[in-house]
């Protein structure tokens, strides 16, 4: 065959595809737009932080504002729509201003551990050998133990505040981040356009920057993001415990803890800061999980 | 199989001890020194220093630590500086209660995620699967501690059945096997049964999917098998991933029942630990932390085991 | 032990000359993850690459092939041997050629041409990475990545913004062709670069091969089990059986006349459509015993019809050919003076 002829035809072929061209960001994108569950977990998702973020402007009434004559009044009160809490302070106030250290506890230790995971894992991966070794070795340690027993340790070692419960529990989501991490940099490191990449004469650092990380980054993210669920539920549970923020500061688990004494008096209004960890925890979840469908585009 | 066990083992020892550096460094994690919560602030310079070699924190950090190390492989976990009572005595009273708790919660969601998750997968893309995927995300989604507080605000606030508190009547704590101690086991255990439930259903319903599409599931159809027949065949290739799952869970249970104690007041390790927080009492932390993350890593190793001894496939990797 | 080994001599400098290279992996297991054993993968191999020539090489898999491949790009570091690229031994230190400098004479083409491909950089990327590398500015370097799919048959304007999953597997062979030639090397290893494609877009991509060896002087270290292929691309052949070089030289020689039984043996096997060109002896029976402790003397022994004692208990040294110019085989049963029962009458028997 001529060069002539076998190259027309393959242009041909290239005519056959060329229609259906895009980048694998927006095959994501388009997956997504067509998974309601994952659209509506998103609104909600951005419902809550929007509300967290304004609820200096969105809140009725100051969450500080105590009153021993308007203590524990049901759900539905007049001026208190979801009532008020032991000491008398509006509870929709309250589960607003909350939102802000809830999430914030939840979802910066994930990030936190994104990097600092992320960061071993990678190494561990691509370098393998000793280096490996040393590092998951130790990774392995901390994955003996419960995650809720290692954010308690630490937490209760450390002693109650919000900074030490946000270093809890990113040592608690080190380890897993590490793992996934390294697993993945070790699966696209056997592959051979790293190989390709080395004999074009890259060196380690340009080849992970510019064919490992992109590569390894979508699913680890994914994975953080499944995490940020398991997060606000022990941010909120170390609050909980008395371990997180200090009163009077209002947070979702700290205040299921403070109403749980009222618990025979007001039982509905004491559940509520619960249903705000519950739903969150559920979109986030719910989310992640439509983002990894989304993104697991094995083309 | 042989070589394989010992290998596990191998790999355990030094996993467990680091468990135990990480376990004995949480006493300098805490801020200040470590005999603040034993001496009053206005104490004598030579009490303090008195206490201090009483306690070894005078000698070099590894020193310390194999002294500790070595008191702690002899059973002797020191002694509570808040109570006084010796660390290994308050653990042999709560473990047993937390073991109950945690057992009775494996089993529970053990068993309604198996249900949840074969059904789904036998079923899938039906509404059922959906169902069941549906209570699957809730239960790993769902903050366990509040979910008990809504139990009590139903069971023992509005409808008054079941009691709300402690393991038995009379602020028991030690289990018993009578109608009582089974009332008061209901909720907590419900409670903690959620996350494995949660976490059986998607990897139950998973292992089934997955099996039901290989070609030997096919074969024994065409062979003419009757679908129960087939749905054996199918558990047994699907024991070891639940297996594992199960032990995992058992594990978690154990060293994460700490929130779900302390709603239900139950005497176990969870409200040693939270007392131990509240009362910055670090012996007893440290102690009660080293007893669950090991039974955690033993768990583990028996489970890996077991599923080698099930699967011989396992043992080879 | 291995001297001069290929006959076949222009005169001047090898392109490529590689002696007594080496690489054995260790098999480890066991309760403490001991070494228990080692794979032999490539044992002493050495040969050489003319400037301008396609050398095949060709083996059953597991032979060391590809290892050889991986090992002359330094993408696995030999446990012993020297590798001399234009004269200059690879390394660092006077009168030696830098790896990275060695890395812009000589490319490599891989046979999974998915997996080489990243799937998140666009053709027009990856085709450009070499160059940016080797610090060419990046708009050059995007204007060099078109013209070089256009060389290779793809249009630029249609395939330079692509991403691999929407490419045929020719397609993307084609575009790691481009990729190694974007840095404009002297040595393209071609590693079976086509043995995954379909046979008429083998064809093609053999075509555009040939075609692109003459327009840039390329020279073709070409590795395949297919023996058609090889034959049809290869100016000499270099046949490989556990990590061993067992027979070495011209195309046509080889083809015509192999003298070790290994080579004869492949290629007896080897699918003819010409009914004269059948050979006598008895294809290969069974698979190629374990690279880990291969067998002793004569690698080859355990499967050899003309096996003597003497094959298990000395390996045949590479010796040229006298008979045929630039040919050399290992094989005690051609070799004068072996010890061989067989062998011809050597001039010192």
């Amino acid at each position: 065959m001529s060069q002539a002829t076998e190259t027309s035809a393959a242009m041909v072929d290239a005519a056959q595809v060329a229609a259906q061209s895009r980048g694998y960001w927006k095959t994501v994108w388009l997956r997504l737009r067509g998974d309601k569950v994952t659209i509506a977990c998103f609104v909600v998702l951005a419902l809550i932080v929007l509300s967290a973020v304004l609820a200096d402007w969105l809140a009725p009434a100051d969450p500080y504002k105590t009153s021993m004559l308007k203590r524990l009044k049901p759900i539905g009160t007049e001026g208190f729509p979801l009532g008020t809490d032991e000491l008398g302070r509006d509870m929709l106030s309250r589960l607003l201003h909350g939102g802000r250290l809830s999430l914030f506890m939840g979802i910066v230790p994930v990030v936190y551990a994104l990097v600092i995971g992320g960061a071993l894992g990678l190494v561990a991966g691509f370098l393998g050998g000793r280096v490996n070794m040393l590092i998951m070795r130790t990774i392995d340690v901390l994955y003996a133990f419960p995650s809720v027993l290692l954010a308690v340790a630490i937490s209760g070692s450390l002693g109650a505040g919000v900074t030490n419960a946000i270093v809890s529990l990113t040592v608690v989501f080190v380890p897993p981040i590490a793992r996934v991490t390294e697993s993945v940099t070790t699966q696209v490191r056997s592959l051979d356009f790293v190989d390709a990449a080395r004999a074009s004469g890259a060196g380690t650092f340009t080849i992970i920057r510019v064919h490992v990380l992109s590569n390894v980054l979508g699913p680890v993210f994914i994975y953080a993001t499944s995490l940020i669920s398991v997060s606000i539920i022990l941010a909120a549970g170390l609050s909980f415990l008395g371990l997180g923020t200090e009163p009077p500061h209002p947070e979702w688990g700290l205040m299921l803890n403070t109403l749980r004494q009222s618990i025979y008096v007001s039982p509905w209004v004491a559940a509520l800061p619960g249903v705000m960890i519950f739903f969150t925890s559920l979109s986030f979840n719910l989310m992640s999980d439509g983002l990894r469908s989304a993104m697991d585009v094995r083309l | 199989m042989t070589a394989y066990i010992l290998r596990r083992l191998l790999y355990v020892l030094p996993i467990a001890l680091g468990v135990t550096v990480l376990v004995f460094s949480l006493v300098h994690l805490a801020p200040g020194d470590p005999l603040n919560a034993v001496v009053a602030p206005d104490a004598p310079k030579e009490v303090v220093e008195q206490l201090k070699r009483d306690y070894g924190f005078d000698k070099p950090l590894p020193v310390q630590y194999f002294i500790w190390l070595g008191r702690t492989l002899t059973g002797d976990l020191g002694t509570s500086v808040a109570t006084g009572r010796s660390v290994t005595e308050a653990l042999r009273a709560a473990v047993p209660n937390t073991l109950v708790l945690a057992a009775g919660a494996s089993l529970l969601g053990f068993t309604l995620g198996c249900l949840f998750g074969g059904i789904a997968g036998y079923y899938q893309g039906t509404w059922i699967d959906k169902l069941s995927t549906a209570i699957a995300i809730t239960g790993v989604s769902i903050p366990h501690y509040w979910l008990g507080i809504v139990l009590v605000i139903v069971f023992a606030v509005e409808l008054n059945t079941l009691p709300a508190m402690g393991m038995g009547p009379g602020g028991s704590s030690a289990w018993a096997w009578d109608i009582e101690h089974m009332k008061h086991l209901v909720l907590p255990v419900v409670t903690l049964s959620v996350i494995p439930m949660g976490i059986v259903t998607r990897t139950m319903r998973a292992a089934m999917a997955e099996i039901l599409s290989q070609e030997f599931v096919q074969t024994l159809r065409a062979k003419g098998l009757r679908s129960y027949q087939v749905l054996a065949h199918v558990v047994k290739n699907a024991a070891p991933t639940v297996l594992a799952v199960l032990g995992l869970q058992l594990g978690y249970l154990m060293g994460g029942s700490i929130l779900v104690e302390t709603v239900f007041s139950w005497p176990g390790t969870g409200f040693l630990l939270n007392d131990a927080i509240f009362r910055r009492d670090i012996p007893l932390l440290q102690g009660t932390i080293l007893v669950l993350a090991m039974f955690f890593v033993v768990l583990n190793l028996m489970v890996d085991i077991l599923q080698s001894a099930i699967d011989p496939r396992m043992a080879r990797t | 032990m291995s001297a001069v080994v290929n006959g076949a001599r222009a005169g001047g400098t090898p392109l490529l000359s590689v002696q007594d290279l080496r690489k054995y992996f260790p098999v480890t297991g066991g309760v403490l993850n001991r070494q228990l054993a080692t794979v032999q993968a490539v044992d002493d191999v050495s040969f050489e690459v003319e400037r301008g020539e396609t050398l095949g090489i060709v083996g059953e898999s597991g032979c060391g092939k590809s290892t050889t491949a991986r090992l002359l790009l330094a993408l696995i570091t030999p446990d012993a041997g020297r590798i001399r690229y234009g004269g200059k031994e690879v390394g660092e230190g006077a009168g030696r050629i830098p790896l990275r400098e060695l890395r812009r004479h000589a490319q490599m083409v891989f046979q999974d041409s998915y997996s080489s491909l990243n799937p998140r950089l666009t053709i027009e990327d990856t085709i450009a990475f070499g160059p940016i590398v080797h610090g060419t500015p990046r708009r050059e370097a995007r204007a060099r990545a078109r013209d070089i799919l256009g060389k290779v048959g793809l249009d630029p304007n249609l395939f330079i913004r692509r991403y691999p999953h929407e490419l045929s597997g020719g397609q993307r062979q084609r575009v790691n062709i481009a990729r190694a030639l974007a840095i404009q090397p002297d040595l393209l290893v071609l590693d079976e670069a086509v043995s995954a494609l379909d046979k008429s877009v083998e064809a093609q991509v053999l075509n555009l091969l040939s075609d692109l060896k003459r327009e840039f002087a390329l020279t073709y270290l070409f590795i395949s089990h297919d023996l058609n292929v090889v034959q049809y691309v290869s100016d000499r052949v270099l046949v490989m059986y556990l990590g061993k070089v067992v027979e070495v030289g011209p195309v046509d020689v080889m083809y015509r006349e192999p003298q070790h039984p290994y080579t004869r043996a492949l290629l007896s096997a080897m699918p003819s459509m010409d009914p004269d060109r059948r050979t006598e002896d008895a294809p290969l029976a069974g698979d190629p015993p374990s690279p880990i402790n291969p067998p002793s003397g004569c690698r080859f022994h355990t499967r050899c019809p003309f096996a003597q004692a003497v094959c298990r208990d000395r390996e045949p040294p590479l010796v040229a050919d006298v008979a045929a110019s630039g040919r050399s085989v290992a094989c005690h049963l051609v070799t004068p003076g072996s010890g061989h029962p067989d062998a011809p009458a050597g001039p010192s028997a």
